[in-house]
């Protein structure tokens, strides 16, 4: 096949395939948290309420889109954009199936931490441009956030890094033949789902919206599909933390019988409903009680594990 | 309308004045310099004395600091206006009369000292140097009654907005929108209306900012998610740390204690539902103790004992609301669910018993509305069943929860001097390690007849609050069980005239009870004069009413002494030095209704 149309087809089919699964996403965590907390959720838009994504959408798109008289325009419009732009480039570098990835990068470890970055400048920008007190609340808790998370996160890679002797994806997946890395870099995969955890802002870790507390946080003064790009970018955010997962510590889209790209949408899909489960089971700790943890406990644990791992790797090197 | 009738019972014997008290009012006159006190008998056991108005801080700090028994809470402060009065039966002229209600806990003692008052802008010296819980309830005076507190630091209106005009509980207010001239808001007045509410630091000496950083101020309310209501508490903010708050309060306000003063004796009772209305009949029951006080009215057993038990059955309702937006609160999304189905149960069975849900209206004046229907046992106990085993999952899945205990724990602490100091009662009170539930310490309409424990915690934070109210719904099903056990045969309405609605089973006999039943249905029934309060341990602390009678078919004034109130009153006082996500996990677990702090 033409090397330009393979990508071509790729991208497109990884860009719908994506924003398809952030809709049915919304169908599958609504009717999941109803089902564990007793109730029916929606049920009547299509068949067991399938559609529902739609209709959202459809209202999204169709409500007042206001921009509050004291916000700052250029960056209140440009910040939902970010979010988006920035979960969706994380993708590229995602071994869907061998042969179904978009940038076989060197470096594509560091190009995501570099992007999912750039995403928090959405919500500090958006709490920061919104000229309302609970969105700088949220916009400055999300910074304190990911300015400690970031660097567990990376750290909680090195591991694996250092174990697979490279830093692009696709060749992590290959060198997990045999053996995940959730094995060998288990303290490395709990890390890295704490961190990425706190990245996505999903609760536990949704400080910055925290609605008991701040309203909706960030994205109080955020309506129509300004929103709904919030919305996007959060589950495209929390799909790509869940693929990661998979890419990083499961192997990828190794496993018997079943097609690759089956297995790796099955193991993306069972992280994504874990992510809904710890919603509707986890209070929300204090802003505070998080950064202590990650600062006393996370990060001597990340570092003890990026010890341990190059000593035992240079151990086996001898 | 008020019609004054003469009726055939004769009043209750008022209770003669106990010697403990007598010897009281004695040390309190040689500390006053001898002078005479009058003591007005009133149909509750309370002692109540007059003071003269400029001897009444002098009396409020010797019966606080040395008295004996000494009375470290100021449980109630409020006022009547006295000059439509009719009869005052030797008490001392007054056109006003400003109302201090004092409570000694251990034991359990009070003491009411009323202070007369001339003129039409009376004023009384302050007692916010005494009691910090004063502050609000003399504000709440100013506004209702126009009464000055002289020395108060802030006398500004509480409950009624700050442009109102006129005070509401005085006898020349209207009562009815309609005596009040057509209302229209104009773009002007909507804006002043508005800029009324803005929020200036300076009107409670706060300060901008300090020597290294601007304050913020944010509004939590009066429509936010996390404050279960319409009230605004304005926060002081050092980053996210709460150097003040100023609660606000006010925006539920319906004027419960002003509709008293137009309902009959028996219409009212609809209103006292809707006043804590997470707790439906518990309201009633303070109302008609004291109406019942008044009219001598003894209460069969099985009424006493139903209404124990949809007392309870409310408090585990009331304590399953609380239960499940504590934990929404701290970020815990699905428990409200699950305690909310729960609670669905729990209203089937009192929509069964009382027709209605949440508020049953369900209690009247010597007994209820109706038997138990058929079948309400079976009802009952499949729920003492069920719900067991659901507290022991929910303990798991919240209380025992590691980040809830990590945001509640040390969070919004008092200790017990703190509680009574501030008026506060109830489970937060039981929270700082005093085990003191008015059900033990002055059984009421039955109580003394059940086996129950009183649950503490030590602590006083928040989470030791919510430690005692998940005990005390173990503890109301143990009361349920008993009631079902031992439910008495018998009338479920007192054979008394004053009854209402009466019992009709002669009245097409005679005349003469045709004519009572007559009377009693149309015009409602004149209860004898008198003073006096009915006292439950409701679902959220001590409620209260004082109901003063005329002997008339409607009441002279019904006063309501809410806990959620005083609970209110304390916020700012337990979350300054704490944090934004600290103060909704103080709200949470303080368990109030915003129609209860308004009333």
């Amino acid at each position: 096949m033409n090397p330009v149309l393979h990508s071509f087809l790729v991208i497109q089919g990884v860009l719908i395939g994506l924003m398809t699964l952030a809709g049915v996403l919304v169908w599958i965590e609504r009717r999941l948290l109803a089902f564990f907390q007793d109730r029916l959720g929606p049920n009547r838009c299509g068949p067991f309420g399938f559609l529902i994504f739609v209709a959202d959408g459809i209202k999204m798109v169709t409500k007042e889109d206001w921009i509050p008289p004291g916000a700052d325009k250029p960056v209140f419009v440009l910040a939902p954009a970010i979010i988006v732009i920035t979960a969706l480039l994380g993708f590229a570098i995602i071994p869907v199936a061998p042969g179904i990835l978009i940038l076989d990068l060197n470096i594509g470890i560091l190009f995501f931490l570099g992007v999912s970055s750039m995403g928090i400048y959405s919500t500090v920008l958006g709490g920061w441009a919104s000229n309302n007190k609970y969105s700088l609340l949220g916009g400055l808790r999300m910074s304190a956030q990911m300015f400690s998370y970031e660097v567990f996160m990376g750290l909680a890679l090195m591991g694996v890094v250092i174990l697979s002797g490279s830093l692009n994806l696709r060749e992590i997946v290959e060198s997990q033949t045999g053996l995940w890395y959730v094995v060998p870099q288990f303290l490395g995969f709990l890390i890295f789902l704490f961190a990425g955890l706190a990245e996505t802002h999903r609760l536990p870790f949704d400080m910055p919206e925290a609605e008991s507390e701040l309203v909706a946080g960030f994205h109080t003064e955020y309506s129509s599909m300004k929103f709904g790009m919030f919305f996007v970018g959060e589950y495209v955010g929390v799909t790509l933390i869940s693929a990661l997962i998979v890419t990083l510590f499961f192997g990828g889209w190794q496993g018997p019988v079943l097609p690759p790209i089956v297995w790796f949408l099955l193991k993306t899909m069972a992280f994504l409903l874990f992510f809904v489960l710890l919603r509707a089971a986890i209070p929300r700790p204090r802003f505070d009680q998080l950064l202590a943890w990650g600062w006393k406990y996370i990060l001597p644990l990340a570092l003890l594990n990026l010890v341990i791992t190059g000593a035992v790797v240079l151990a086996q090197a001898n | 309308m008020s019609a004054r009738i003469e009726e055939p019972t004769t009043p209750p014997e008022t209770p003669a004045l106990r010697d403990e008290d007598r010897s009281l009012i004695e040390a309190l006159r040689e500390t006053l310099g001898g002078e005479t006190l009058p003591v007005q008998p009133c149909a509750d056991e309370i002692a109540t004395v007059w003071v003269p108005a400029n001897a009444a801080r002098e009396a409020l700090r010797f019966l606080k600091h040395r008295s004996r028994p000494r009375f470290p809470m100021l449980y109630d402060l409020t006022a009547i206006d006295e000059r439509s009065r009719s009869r005052r039966d030797g008490q001392p002229e007054a056109d006003f009369t400003v109302l201090y209600h004092l409570m000694a806990l251990e034991p359990l003692r009070e003491i009411r000292i009323k202070v007369a008052l001339k003129g039409d802008a009376p004023t009384v010296p302050t007692i916010t140097g005494l009691w910090p819980t004063a502050s609000w309830y003399e504000r709440e005076v100013w506004d209702l009654f126009g009464i000055r507190f002289d020395g108060h630091p802030n006398l500004r209106r509480l409950i009624m907005p700050p442009t109102w005009e006129g005070h509401p509980l005085r006898k020349d207010h209207p009562a009815r929108a309609t005596e009040m001239g057509r209302y229209s808001l104009s773009e002007q007045r909507h804006i002043d209306e508005e800029e009324a509410l803005r929020f200036k630091p300076e009107d409670w000496g706060m300060e901008r900012q300090s020597d290294e950083s601007d304050f913020m101020f944010l509004n939590i309310g009066p429509q936010h998610p996390g404050t279960h209501g319409v009230i605004r508490l304005v926060l002081q903010l050092d980053g996210e740390e709460i150097i003040d708050v100023v609660p606000e309060i006010g925006f539920h306000h319906r004027g419960a204690e002003k509709m008293g003063e137009r309902q009959s004796w028996h219409t009212y009772i609809p209103y006292t539902d809707r006043v804590d209305y997470l707790s439906g009949v518990v309201n009633n029951l303070p109302y008609l103790l004291a109406v019942e006080k008044l009219a001598g009215i003894e209460v069969p057993d099985r009424a006493k004992i139903i209404r124990v038990m949809l007392c309870e059955l409310f408090r585990i309702s009331n304590h399953l609301v609380w239960y499940g937006t504590y934990a929404q609160d701290v970020g815990q999304m699905s428990p409200v669910f699950y305690m909310f189905n729960d609670r669905e149960r729990l209203l089937g069975i009192i929509e069964a018993i009382c027709g209605a849900r949440m508020h049953p209206n369900w209690f009247r004046i010597g007994g209820v509305a109706a038997d138990l229907p058929d079948g309400w046992d079976r009802l009952v106990r499949d729920f003492l069943d069920y719900f067991p085993p659901k507290l022991r999952e929910y303990d798991g899945m919240v209380m025992g929860n590691g980040i809830l205990k990590a945001r509640t724990r040390g969070i919004g602490a008092f200790n017990t001097e703190e509680a009574v100091e501030w008026g506060v009662t109830g489970p937060a009170l039981r929270a700082t390690g005093l085990a003191w539930d008015l059900r033990k310490e002055r059984p009421y309409g039955g109580y003394d007849q059940f086996e129950f424990d009183v649950p503490v915690a030590h602590k006083g934070d928040c989470y030791d609050r919510a430690v005692v109210r998940v005990e005390e719904m173990r503890q109301s099903l143990r009361i349920i069980r008993q009631c079902l056990e031992n439910m008495p045969s018998g009338p479920y309405k007192a054979d008394h005239s004053l009854t209402t609605p009466p019992i009709k089973d002669r009245t097409m006999l005679d005349i003469e009870t045709l004519i009572t039943h007559f009377l009693n249905v149309s015009w409602g029934p004149v209860i004898p004069a008198g003073e006096a309060t009915g006292c439950v341990e409701g679902t959220k602390g001590l409620y209260s009413y004082h109901v003063i009678s005329e002997k008339s078919t409607i009441p002279y004034r019904v006063r309501i002494r809410s806990s959620s109130f005083p609970h209110m009153q304390i916020i700012p006082f337990i979350s300054r030095g704490h944090t934004v996500p600290d103060l909704l996990a103080i709200i949470g677990a303080t368990d109030f209704v915003l129609a209860d702090v308004d009333r």
